[in-house]
């Protein structure tokens, strides 16, 4: 499970990696989406992948990290979601402003010479 | 500390309830907000005060969130360095607020409760001693100041803010990686624990560890403007209205402040097998800064790109003294850093002043009539180049002499004595240049101006700016010796970890369990 969560992570960073140097606005939108869900992916992971364990106690199992999963990374990855999620909004809107106001897609607002 | 705890979180929740209010206010009384924000802007420069007595005292503040004690809950933790940036922060906003009475708050909408949430943003990232809340907080300040670079409108600010905020969701996804894998390692997020931690991680996780540390370095370098990662930052500041782009020119110091505190407390000489894990590539890469900012200035073709590039020049000069790593070094950055930030402030102040007052021509370095104010502007600049370029008498020309001083007996003497002397004199000869071609070079005519004479407080606030730098030159002595107390703390981290880690929970007025227990609330009466 590890091995393929591993991948997963990197090869969203690959990818989001490679469309934010595409240097077009969307490109660069859909490109930062990615990095962000390797990102959440990787906090979540850094709290080590377990199935089947809950995060709450619930008094009748001893209380440590073996019988339960940690907490805290869920907590860190909802509050990345929702800064990224709003990061997005505005990343769109203002793409979407710099269209309509340089007539361009690239980053620049020009078309490279 | 101070009577009521209470006070700590004040230049956090002021500012905060503050921009809720003026959202509703300038809708229902637009006449009103400004009032609101400058009567904010004053309690917290007061509220600063305050603390920085407070912490003048050599005791460290803790205040614990909601009562949970350090590390299981979140701490704001109040020692010299932090209370000298929030009253720094709080002046500035003060300044920003006041000048754009003067024009630039009318431009667009919600001016003033974007400003109260830039320095909300700011005063939490400079109080928290939480690693995972500092991120939250430069996302609160990184947001506001989108909003606030692209008040205004038009197609260059649009440019520029497509760079800047796709750089700095790049540096915010980084700064969640390093979060990330020092929470994989370690399991906490506190500061104090994690420099504790840290310094017992065996050897094996050691290039995990060097490898947070390093995208740490990188993420809070993109804020400061270190070499490689400074390229958004002329471009950015130079299209910014002026009121704002004066209070960016503290934008950089929170990466500085966050590189001081991070790489003194978690990863400094303390930390066993990982101390100091950038070795001295910070000094160099600062000093290629400081000569690449400087010879920014000298080829800038407008007034605006030049001061960005002095405050490239300027953060070149603060992290070559953090990476000098000595508290002499350290002290000497930080008696230079409240003179040279509100003279940047107050040239941007100026360069917005002078582009009303020059008409189309702006703030392009050419000669040009003025309609108005141009003996007053230059007598301003004057002073204000004094300041930055680092002429005697003025505060610039004290803090860089204490950093050469301080630089004597390091391996890199010879390089730093070149490099700040040198760029010393290339941002003189910039100045020297703009001033001349700006002041005597241009006469005085009728010509068309873009924008009204400022007003009272436009220039108000210029003059306190332009006073507080002159102030904290006169006043070198008393800063220098909180500046090396402030060194000497930073430095001594174990008083910083025990005051956080020992802090008590305050005791509670009210047991919560025992009421829902005799209530009939509790899991055991529920059952």
């Amino acid at each position: 499970m590890e091995m393929m969560l591993a991948l997963a992570v990197g090869t969203l960073t690959g990818s989001g990696v490679y469309l934010m140097l595409r240097a077009r606005v969307f490109d660069l939108i859909v490109g930062l989406t990615l990095l962000s869900y390797a990102v959440n992916l990787f906090l979540f992971l850094m709290g080590r992948a377990r199935i089947g364990a809950a995060p709450i106690l619930d008094g009748q199992r001893a209380a440590n990290l073996a019988e339960y999963a940690d907490p805290l990374p869920q907590a860190l990855v909802l509050t990345a979601i929702v800064i990224s999620f709003a990061m997005t909004a505005l990343m769109l809107v203002l793409a979407l402003r710099t269209r309509a106001e340089t007539g361009s897609d690239h980053v620049d607002g020009e078309e490279p010479r | 500390m101070s009577s009521w705890p209470h006070w700590m979180i004040m230049p956090v929740v002021l500012p905060l309830l503050c921009g809720a209010l003026l959202i509703l206010l300038e809708r229902n009384r637009p006449a009103w907000a400004p009032w609101l924000s400058v009567a904010s802007l004053l309690a917290l420069v007061g509220l600063s005060t305050h603390l920085l007595i407070a912490a003048d005292s050599g005791e460290i503040g803790v205040y614990l969130l909601s009562n949970w004690r350090a590390p299981f809950g979140i701490v704001l933790v109040l020692d010299r360095l932090s209370a000298l940036m929030l009253l720094l922060s709080n002046l500035l906003g003060l300044a920003c607020a006041l000048h754009a009475l003067g024009g630039d708050a009318q431009r667009g909408a919600h001016f003033h409760a974007l400003l109260q949430f830039q320095l909300m943003g700011l005063n939490g990232a400079f109080l928290t001693g939480d690693l995972f809340n500092l991120f939250v907080f430069f996302e609160v300040l990184l947001i506001a100041s989108y909003g606030l670079l692209l008040h205004g409108g038009g197609a260059a600010r649009l440019r520029a803010a497509i760079h800047y905020v796709s750089f700095n969701l790049a540096a915010s996804a980084l700064f969640l990686i390093a979060v990330g894998l020092l929470y994989g390692l370690t399991g906490t997020l506190n500061m104090a624990d994690l420099a504790l931690r840290v310094a017992a991680l065996e050897a094996e996780q050691l290039l995990l560890a060097k490898s947070a540390a390093l995208l740490l370095l990188v993420v809070f370098s993109v804020k400061a403007a270190l070499l490689p990662l400074y390229f958004w930052l002329p471009a950015t500041y130079a299209s910014a209205s002026s009121s704002v782009a004066a209070l960016f020119a503290l934008m950089t110091k929170v990466g500085i402040y966050a590189i001081a505190r991070v790489f003194t407390l978690i990863f400094g000489a303390s930390a066993g097998l990982m101390a100091e894990p950038a070795g001295s590539w910070l000094a160099i890469l600062a000093l290629a800064t400081l000569v690449l900012g400087s010879l920014g200035a000298l080829a800038a073709e407008h007034l605006r790109g030049q001061i960005a590039y002095l405050l490239v020049a300027s953060a070149g000069t603060l992290l070559l003294a953090i990476g000098l790593g000595s508290p002499g070094a350290l002290a000497a950055a930080l008696s230079y850093l409240p003179g040279s930030t509100q003279a940047c402030a107050a040239l941007f102040l100026l360069a917005g002043q002078l582009s009303a007052a020059r008409g189309s021509q702006a703030d392009a370095l050419q000669a040009a009539p003025f309609a108005y104010g141009r003996q007053r502007l230059g007598l301003l600049f004057f002073i204000a180049a004094i300041i930055v370029g680092g002429l005697p008498p003025l505060s610039g020309f004290i803090g860089k002499a204490l950093l050469l001083q301080a630089s004597q007996t390091h391996a890199l003497m010879a390089w730093v004595w070149a490099g700040v002397l040198l760029s010393s004199l290339i941002v003189l000869l910039a100045l020297a240049r703009a001033g001349s071609t700006l002041f005597w070079a241009s006469d005085d005519a009728p010509v068309p101006c873009s924008g009204p004479a400022p007003g009272v407080a436009a220039q108000l606030s210029c003059y306190a700016l332009l006073a507080l730098a002159i102030a904290s030159g006169v006043l070198a002595g008393p800063l220098y010796r909180y500046a090396s107390a402030s060194a000497a703390q930073l430095y001594a981290p174990q008083a910083y970890i025990d005051a956080v880690l020992a802090q008590d929970s305050a005791p509670a007025r009210f047991d919560v369990r025992k009421e829902m227990r005799e209530a009939g609330l509790s899991k055991g009466g529920a059952q």
